[in-house]
This record gives C-alpha cells, structure tokens and sequence, in this order.
C-alpha cells in the first residue's frame, strides 16, 4: 500500500483507467498543462499525451457536449468541471441531455461519461466557490452521484465511474485534497452503490458524505472518550445508486440516525435518508432523526463565518447528545 | 424532397384530426436543407438536429411508420413513445437526435466529430439548427472549440427568419446570424440559397469533404423559410402577407420540378414519383395509425444502462 493524498489518488485513477482502455479520454479547463489547478491531474499530459489529455477554453457547455458526444460515439471521456459552482453554467447539458438521453431514445444511446468536480467549502473561496451541490444532481433521473471521502476511495470509486455504462458526476470535495491515506497498490476498483461502514457502534448511525466523513468519525471518537456514546459510522459514499440496505441495517441495530452534510438545509440528501429511514424503519427508531446541515445560507468567506456555517466535529457530538442522552 | 414534404403535411392533418398530441415543429420550406445535404453525406456521417428535426431524420433513411408512430406516440414509434416528435433519434442511421433546448446540441456534434477525429474513421458530424440558435452561449462554445481542436463537424443554419415568434433581424445584432459571426472563429462565412436543393449539395459537398481530409469545421448559412408557424399552436400572423408571398414563391421543390422539367425529364417520370410518394405515406400513416399505444412497463425502463430506473438497492 502507498500512502496518497487525495489530490494524488484522483490521477491515479485517471491513469489507472487510461492506461487499461484507449476509449478513456480527458478533458477540462487547466488540467493538461498546468496539471489542474488543485494539482489533482499533474501527470496525466506526460503520460497519455495531448490526444487524451486535452486542455478547453473557459466553456463548460462545450466541455460536456463534447463529453457527451464522445461518449455517444464509442469513447469514455472524464471531464472536469474546475469547481462544481460551475455546474450551474452547464446545467443544461447535464440535467437536460446527459441525464435523459437514454431514456428518451428508448435505450439506443448510452453514455459512459464521468464528471468529475471540485465540491464543497472549509477552503475560504466564498460563496461562488464553496457550494456542495450534490443534491443538485441527486434531484434528477439518470445522473449518478459519487462523492468520495478518503483516498483509496478517490481511486477506486473513480475507476468504477469510468467503468460504469451511466454518466456519474464525481464530486471530490476541496479540502480533502491535501489529506492522505493508504491507497491499495495495483488495480483498485471500489464498486458504486456501497456504502462503507467506518466503525460500528451500539447507540447512533451517523450517516456522512464526503468532508462530512473524518468529521463525523472524529465525532465519534469524542462521543465515545468524553460521553461513553457509542456510534456507527457510515461512510455513504454514492448519493444514486443508494445503498438503502447498509443504512437500514445500521440504523435497525442502534435506533437511532444522525445524517451529517454539507448542503444547505433545505432538500439536502439527509433528508431523503431521513424519509426512506422513517418510512422502512418507523417502529425500529428509539428517537426522532436528527440532522446536521450547513444553514440554508450561502457560505461566508471569513475563517470563523464559514467554519460557523459549516458542520464540525463539537456540533455533531452535540447533536447527537441532545439525541442520546 | 416529396417524401419530407408528404410526411410533415400528414403531420399536420394527424394533429388536425388530434391523433398526434403534444406539440410539433415543421420544417414544411425547409427541405432543400435536409435533402441536400441528406444526399451528400455519407451514411456513417452523424446528423445532430433541433425540435423541428423531421426531414433530418427521414432523409438519413428512418421510415415514415417509425417518425409518425413516435408523434402518434405508439408502440410503433422510433422510441415507442418515450421520445416524442422533438426528440427523434435513430443511432442505427446515425441520426444521432433531435435536441429540444436550443444551441445544446452544438456543442455534443463537436463532441461526436472529436470522437470521430481520435477514432480516425472520417466521419463528419454535420449539425443544423435554426437561426435563433446563433444567440445562445453554447453556438460560440461549440464553435471557438470545433475550430482551436480542428474537429470534422459541419454546423449548418437553418435561418428561416423567424426565431419563434420574433423576426431573428430585430433581436440579432449582425444581418446574417451566422455568416456575419464566421469570422470571429477564424471561418470563410458561407451564405448560400437554402431553397435551391442543388445549392445546398454542393455546398454540403464541400464542406463534408474539408471535414474528411483533416480541414476543420465549416459553418454555413441557408436562408429558407418556414411556410407555417413555430410551433403546432402558432398559426405565424405575425409575418407580413408579402413576406409569405415572396418566399412561397422561392418553394423549394416547384423550384427544383421546373429545373428537372427544363432538363429534360418527362412529365409522366416527375408524376410517377409524386404518386409513389403519395402511396407511402397513405401506407405510413395506416401502420403507424394501427399501432397499439405502448407497453406501459416502458416508463419505467432505460434511465440506466442495465435497462432499469433502480436508484437504491
């Protein structure tokens, strides 16, 4: 096993899926030459050349149509979208186009597309930088969502996007890219729709996504030094497909379930867990389901007002407490 | 021509009669386009087209049954109902579909001709749209990139004058919406009679075959006309009588009948066709008429590639 950082491991995918098939192509703004300005990509021109690696004006809608049109047309490129904000300049392609072209050419197209993105705050970017925007894509039919939390994820989960027939957007959250972890060497495929059980506990299921993830276990060593609460963690992982089954099974042990993310109050994913949880589970539950969000308030720039926005440690102990005890 | 004019007048009498539903965009005027360059193009060149995609589709050898069964929205249909008449696509022809949102698919032929490109098949992508498409955002972005990547795609506008209801003069700020913006990317501007069937071939021709030898992208400017409104609900009053006048004078196919006539081909050869092509679509239009509506178990199918809609396991 290497130890990667999270920046590293999403390269690593990348070449690991360019190096096994010729089909896999990649395209976005700043990531052949200048290695992606999260430095996620550095590499990737020197090895696979600008024939697959290839740099794109400042045009999000031309980087996925032309994604698109590669996929529908044997190819399976990657596309960066340089931050996720962006999605909103290219909404269309993804909701309208990616998203329901299969469908409504009864099947003939299929598109084997990954976009991947830089999501979420905690780096000081302000509000048009900072979003978490994976309900976005959650909300419409044909898009799947990934969002890793730890390196070896980044590059299994990646290559299994790659691999997938579907489109999947890749949500890699910015401030994890500096953290680094234990990356199995060789080929390492983490399958999509399997959410992965960090530690298990006997009072809580804690659901989280991404950043969401170390704060949460971090939470958890808290709850359980400090408070004597014991919590299972669970990693979700992909947002469509859901593993409903893991989540079920967890929280039908402990009783009780805190989801924990990083989106804007309203309509967040939490709140879809939240309601297949009480739907499936009603009679199984020792407490109402909690969640912890970031207010339904754009995010501030300064160090204190986006770290007061933003879910942390102390504030999912506390919730958690106030559900426990 | 003939056969594109037939199935979209039969398209209309079946909304008249409130056997097709929903809403339809004719290209009744129009056919000189789809026909010329229908007729250049080879057959595993990929069409991209709009909402007002009927003759595209048929032109690329997709059958009258199949484009009037997918209006009527039955089990004969393209896509059995799922698509409907703003969506046709047929991969098999390589009519890679009917785009809805205007100027998206602009950006998804670059993307198709890239593809052909690293491939090296010599495919060309060949993409039309309307001229209301030369406004939007995605029209630029798919051309600055079609030209700095040097992709095989042929962008054709369709300037049929209006953009839904407006004049495209009182809305666009050059007078030829796309031959006037060639320049910005670095392009010849090519302004052609989008009426003269023989016009377009040509033009196709030449476009096709700079695609194919490595040239890099083309945009051309058909000016045509639609002889109807926008949509199913627009009746398109807001023409002046002599500009309707005028430009159904310029219809493409008595244009082109009197040029085969002048030509020399017998008036018996020209009916004969016309009545062949009268006999096919009364045929289409029964097939696609006798069709059951679609198995209802297919809105559920092929949001995903395992052919099902499963979000959660």
């Amino acid at each position: 096993m290497a130890e990667l950082t999270y920046r590293e491991a999403v390269a690593a995918g990348i070449a690991q899926e360019m190096r096994r098939d010729a089909n896999v192509v990649f395209l976005g703004e700043d990531v052949a030459a200048a290695g992606g300005v999260f430095k996620a990509t550095v590499g990737l021109l020197d090895e696979f050349g600008p024939q697959r690696v290839r740099d794109t004006p400042i045009s999000e809608q031309a980087i996925l149509g032309a994604a698109m049109g590669a996929a529908m047309t044997g190819l399976r490129p990657i596309a960066e979208i340089m931050f996720s904000d962006f999605f909103a300049v290219c909404w269309d392609i993804v909701a309208n186009e990616i998203a329901k072209t299969r469908y409504m050419t009864d099947g003939q197209v299929t598109l084997p597309l990954v976009i991947r993105s830089g999501n979420g705050g905690g780096s000081r970017f302000g509000a048009q930088h900072s979003q978490s925007v994976e309900n976005w894509a959650m909300a419409v039919p044909g898009l799947k969502v990934v969002a890793p939390s730890s390196p070896a994820d980044v590059k299994g989960l990646l290559a299994a996007s790659v691999r997938d027939e579907d489109p999947v957007l890749f949500f890699e959250q910015k401030s994890l890219y500096a953290t680094k972890g234990e990356v199995p060497d060789g080929e390492h495929v983490v399958p999509l729709g399997k959410a992965n059980v960090l530690r298990q506990g006997d009072d809580v299921t804690i659901c989280a996504l991404a950043l969401m993830v170390p704060r949460a276990m971090q939470a958890a060593k808290i709850l359980e030094e400090q408070h004597g609460i014991s919590a299972t963690v669970v990693d979700v992982r992909s947002l469509v497909p859901l593993d409903t089954q893991t989540i079920l099974a967890e929280v039908a042990k402990t009783g009780r379930l805190v989801t924990v993310e990083e989106n804007p109050r309203l309509c967040g994913w939490g709140a879809e867990i939240a309601s297949i949880v009480a739907e499936e589970l009603f009679w199984d539950l020792d407490g109402p389901i909690v969640r912890v969000t970031t207010p339904h308030v754009p995010l501030a720039a300064a160090n204190n007002l986006e770290d007061a926005q933003l879910p942390s440690a102390d504030k999912i102990v506390a919730s958690v407490r106030e559900l426990v005890d | 021509m003939l056969e594109c004019r037939a199935l979209e007048k039969r398209a209309y009498d079946l909304f008249m009669q409130n056997l097709i539903k929903g809403t339809s965009h004719l290209g009744l005027g129009q056919e000189a386009v789809a026909a010329g360059f229908g007729v250049a193009m080879r057959p595993d060149d990929y069409t991209f087209c709009t909402y007002r995609g009927h003759n595209h589709t048929l032109v690329r050898g997709v059958s009258m049954t199949q484009i009037l069964g997918e209006l009527m929205g039955n089990s004969s249909g393209l896509m059995r109902g799922k698509g409907g008449s703003m969506h046709l696509t047929s991969i098999k022809h390589h009519m890679m579909g009917s785009y809805a949102i205007v100027g998206a698919h602009l950006t998804i032929a670059a993307g198709a001709a890239w593809s052909a490109q690293y491939r090296g098949t010599e495919q060309v992508a060949v993409c039309f749209f309307g001229d209301g498409a030369t406004n939007i955002g995605a029209f630029h972005e798919a051309l600055n990139l079609a030209v700095v990547w040097k992709l095989p795609v042929v962008f054709v506008c369709e300037n049929n004058r209006y953009m839904e209801y407006t004049a495209i003069d009182q809305v666009t700020a050059v007078e030829h919406p796309a031959a006037d913006r060639a320049s910005a990317y670095g392009l010849e501007p090519v302004l052609i009679d989008g009426n003269d069937v023989d016009v377009v071939y040509e033009t196709a021709q030449r476009a096709l075959d700079l695609a194919r030898r490595g040239g890099g992208p083309s945009l051309i400017e058909a000016e045509t006309y639609r002889h109807g409104g926008h949509s199913r609900a627009d009746p398109g009053k807001y023409r002046p009588d002599d500009e309707v006048k005028e430009w159904l004078s310029k219809d493409p196919i008595p244009r082109y009948r009197k040029r085969l006539t002048d030509l020399g081909i017998p008036e018996d050869a020209l009916a004969k066709i016309e009545a062949e092509t009268q006999a096919a679509i009364d045929k289409a239009t029964e097939e696609a008429k006798n069709a059951p509506p679609p198995d209802e178990s297919i809105a559920y199918k092929d949001v995903w590639a395992d052919g099902g809609s499963a979000w959660r396991n």
